[in-house]
């Protein structure tokens, strides 16, 4: 990575910060707003997904990385997957009886 | 014997071998909290009634320290692009930051606890704290980890940059990806916990 490669990257750094700060008051304040306890999640899981990827993007440099770690994250939010949607088969499990 | 491959990508990988490691160990991390994450989701489906955070937490205190872990990835991610500039003082500077900003999130965290236990509210006390207790207390582990690894390579493990610069940047890279990780848990800890 050449100096001014990095420079460039420093600004980004900055950008992606004042980002997660505005996004970080966003989340607070949409708590304020008694939604349903559905959307409330919805939205709060939707901002912090947005602040996730902009912290595996830029700060981890996801956004520009070898195959090899792509697939390795891949497998990985599968396995994550399975392990969220396991309580929620439960729940519709006990719906059903 | 020289390790090999600690500055030099492997040809199969595409990657040093400190980096495919630390990225593996992050997804073992990434199983661990989940497994607390769908602890949480299974807790709270399985009654009728599941308490706001808000009612029983520190929101403000809590914001704090969102911002303090934040703040301390850009600052870790700074001090590895310092040494990419070849600036060893900005490196100390911004590592140095980044100790501090993590360390002012245990001392937030401390008052947090103990607040709770002042109110006699512990992990017994229902599931809501249980299940809040443990997925903070975990990631409260981390951060410590992480504070003693950023400080060796602040202080002692730093001589390496004038042996070996382009591995200790590899290890400023690798012990950035750690950090940025347990930013990125916090990141969902907290509306999860405290506003939902």
């Amino acid at each position: 990575m050449t100096p001014e490669e990095v420079k460039h990257h420093i600004k980004t750094y900055v950008l992606v910060f004042v980002a997660l700060a505005c996004l970080t008051v966003i989340t607070v304040g949409i708590s304020y707003l008694d939604l349903a306890t559905g959307p409330a999640i919805i939205l709060a899981l939707i901002v912090a997904s947005i602040k996730g990827s902009l912290v595996a993007c830029y700060f981890m440099h996801l956004i520009d990385e070898k195959v090899t770690i792509y697939w390795t994250l891949l497998a990985t939010v599968a396995m994550f997957m399975v392990l969220m949607f396991l309580p929620l088969g439960t729940m519709l499990n006990n719906t059903q009886m | 014997m020289d390790i090999p491959f600690t500055v030099k990508n492997r040809p199969d990988t595409g990657l040093y071998n400190g980096k495919l490691g630390v990225w593996l160990f992050l997804a073992s991390e990434v199983m661990l909290f989940g497994g607390l994450f769908s602890a949480y989701v299974f807790l709270r489906t399985g009654v009728d009634t599941w308490p706001v955070g808000a009612d029983i937490l520190n929101v403000p205190l809590a914001t704090l320290n969102t911002m303090f872990l934040i703040s301390s990835s850009v600052t870790m991610v700074m001090s590895w692009a310092s040494l990419k500039l070849n600036d060893f003082s900005k490196f100390k500077l911004y590592a140095g930051l980044t100790l501090l900003l993590a360390c002012a999130f245990l001392v937030v965290k401390y008052f947090e606890y103990t607040a709770k236990f002042d109110h006699h509210l512990y992990p017994s006390t229902n599931n809501f704290l249980g299940i809040y207790f443990t997925m903070t207390g975990l990631h409260v582990l981390h951060v410590i980890g992480g504070i003693i690894v950023i400080f060796f390579f602040w202080m002692p493990g730093a001589k390496m940059w004038e042996s070996d610069p382009e591995r200790f940047v590899n290890r400023i890279e690798i012990v950035g990806l750690y950090w940025h990780f347990v930013d990125l848990v916090w990141i969902f800890l907290f509306p999860v916990l405290y506003l939902l």
